[in-house]
């Protein structure tokens, strides 16, 4: 590896473990998001490779398991961000079938579709059919609750989950833990768990060995990345306070469109880009609304994340992959 | 005041000198009158003048409270815009949506709610009672607005 390479993982290293956002450390995750990245988290520290290096043909090789985040899909959407949303989705999915290693599921991590209309979740649902993975698991995004308090979210994606959409589940000894923070927000505030979803998760962790990795997952960051724009949820630490006595938690987030990661204790957060069109850098427009690139870039700023789980380090490797780059 | 002056010197005054009186005060009365004309298109022309002014006044604050019935508040860049609307009571308030994603207003009280509104949609609301209402976008919480009726 060239050292100027190198010197670049370290930076980020560094700044990934400041508490802040830092805009320089963002940067370069930006710029590598366009050839691929992996963070392997292993007891708090990050520990960045090419992803050339190790993505590929043995990509996964070793980890006990794959799957796949995907969000905001903002089925519906056609503006000139992104005149064909669909379109992306699908290319997200053949990526996900093309993987070297089959991952056991997938996790949409919200705002499914634009504006929660039944035909807007029907196109989606007839794309996630095309998926070699069957197994996929859901939480809303604040898209796919207008109107009807998600009602048509719940009746499709939401069977047997608690409260207005949160539920665990167990697979090969990580414990997974779908969160809703897009329900019931409050005027001026972020996104928010509730009195009651806090309740149900911190009974939910209760008597769980520390030595049990956790995945948290839920549409708005459970970290604070830019108040301004809403980009965190009010009650986030009441939530990560049950997880800090375990000794490895990995946060999966969508709904900003871009990939930010932070490490703090044991805990690392990650962000999604989207499937359907990106936003803009904290702080670097106006607002938040989809940004606008060429056509020929697009592919670049969308992507999917593949995460490998290692039950002999107790480590997840994050993989953030555009949609523009190959498999191989 | 001129009739009182009149009543008290005709009074004093012999027959001879009444009627020279009458004359004088005729005269008087004349000028008098002719004074009144002036003070008459003196305070006509204030009157005209003010009247002037407070007809211009509405147009000058064409946003302010007392003329407007109706009043446009536009949705841009994740934000109300005017964040603060004064109207009057039984004024109805358009809201416009100029962004490429969705938002909704709802009053914090449950006085109004609308639908969602995507790109160029738009939402009314006719205000029949005097108040303060506070509103938001459910979607993106840290939009917020007021609308102030009087």
């Amino acid at each position: 590896m060239p050292d100027k390479t190198q010197d670049l993982i370290d930076q980020n290293v560094q700044d990934l473990n400041n508490d802040g956002v830092d805009r320089r450390g963002f940067l370069k995750c930006m710029s590598w998001a366009g050839t691929g990245l992996v963070w392997t988290m292993s007891g708090g520290i990050p520990v960045s490779r090419a992803f050339a290096k190790t993505y590929g043909k043995d990509a996964g090789k070793g980890a006990d398991f794959t799957f796949v985040q995907i969000s905001d899909s903002h089925i519906g959407f056609n503006k000139p961000a992104n005149p064909d949303v669909t379109a992306t989705l699908q290319t997200a999915i053949n990526k996900i079938n093309a993987m070297p290693q089959k991952p056991d599921f997938i996790i949409h991590t919200g705002d499914l579709t634009q504006l929660s209309k039944p035909s807007e979740f029907d196109t989606l649902g007839q794309a996630l059919k095309g998926a070699s993975t069957k197994q996929i698991y859901f939480v809303p995004g604040e898209h796919d609750m207008l109107s009807d308090n998600g009602q048509q979210f719940l009746e499709r994606y939401g069977k047997g989950t608690k409260g207005t959409g949160w539920y665990s589940f167990d697979h090969k000894g990580v414990h997974f833990v779908g969160l809703v923070n897009v329900a019931n927000l409050k005027a001026g505030g972020m996104g928010s768990l509730g009195h009651e979803q806090l309740e149900w998760l911190e009974g939910d962790l209760h008597g769980r060995s520390a030595s049990t990795p956790i995945v948290l997952f839920a549409h708005i960051p459970l970290w604070t990345i830019y108040p301004d724009w809403g980009w965190g949820t009010d009650d986030s630490e009441q939530a990560l306070s049950y997880v800090k006595r375990f000794g490895s938690v990995t946060v999966l987030n969508g709904h900003i469109h871009q990939i930010m990661q932070k490490v703090e204790g044991k805990v690392s957060f990650h962000t999604a880009m989207s499937t359907a069109f990106p936003q803009p850098a904290p702080g670097t427009a106006a607002s938040a609304g989809p940004m606008k690139v060429p056509v020929e870039q697009l592919q670049q700023v969308l992507g999917i994340t593949d995460v490998n789980y290692m039950v002999s380090g107790r480590s997840l490797a994050v993989v953030d992959s555009p949609l523009g780059a190959s498999n191989s | 005041m001129v009739d009182l002056t009149l009543g008290l010197t005709t009074k004093d005054l012999g027959p001879r000198k009444k009627l020279e009186q009458e004359h004088q005060t005729q005269k008087g009365s004349r000028a008098m009158l002719s004074k009144n004309v002036w003070a008459a298109a003196f305070i006509s022309a204030v009157i005209i003048a003010v009247v002037l002014l407070l007809a211009g006044s509405p147009t000058a604050t064409a946003a302010g409270p007392p003329s407007a019935t109706n009043a446009e508040v536009k949705i841009d860049n994740f934000s109300f815009g005017p964040q603060t609307i004064t109207v009057p009571v039984g004024a109805t308030v358009t809201w416009t949506n100029h962004d490429d994603i969705p938002h909704t207003s709802v009053s914090t009280d449950g006085v109004f709610k609308s639908k969602v509104i995507d790109t160029d949609e738009k939402f009314s609301y006719t205000f029949a009672k005097a108040g303060t209402y506070s509103y938001y976008c459910t979607i993106h919480p840290k939009m917020t607005g007021q609308v102030v009726v009087k």
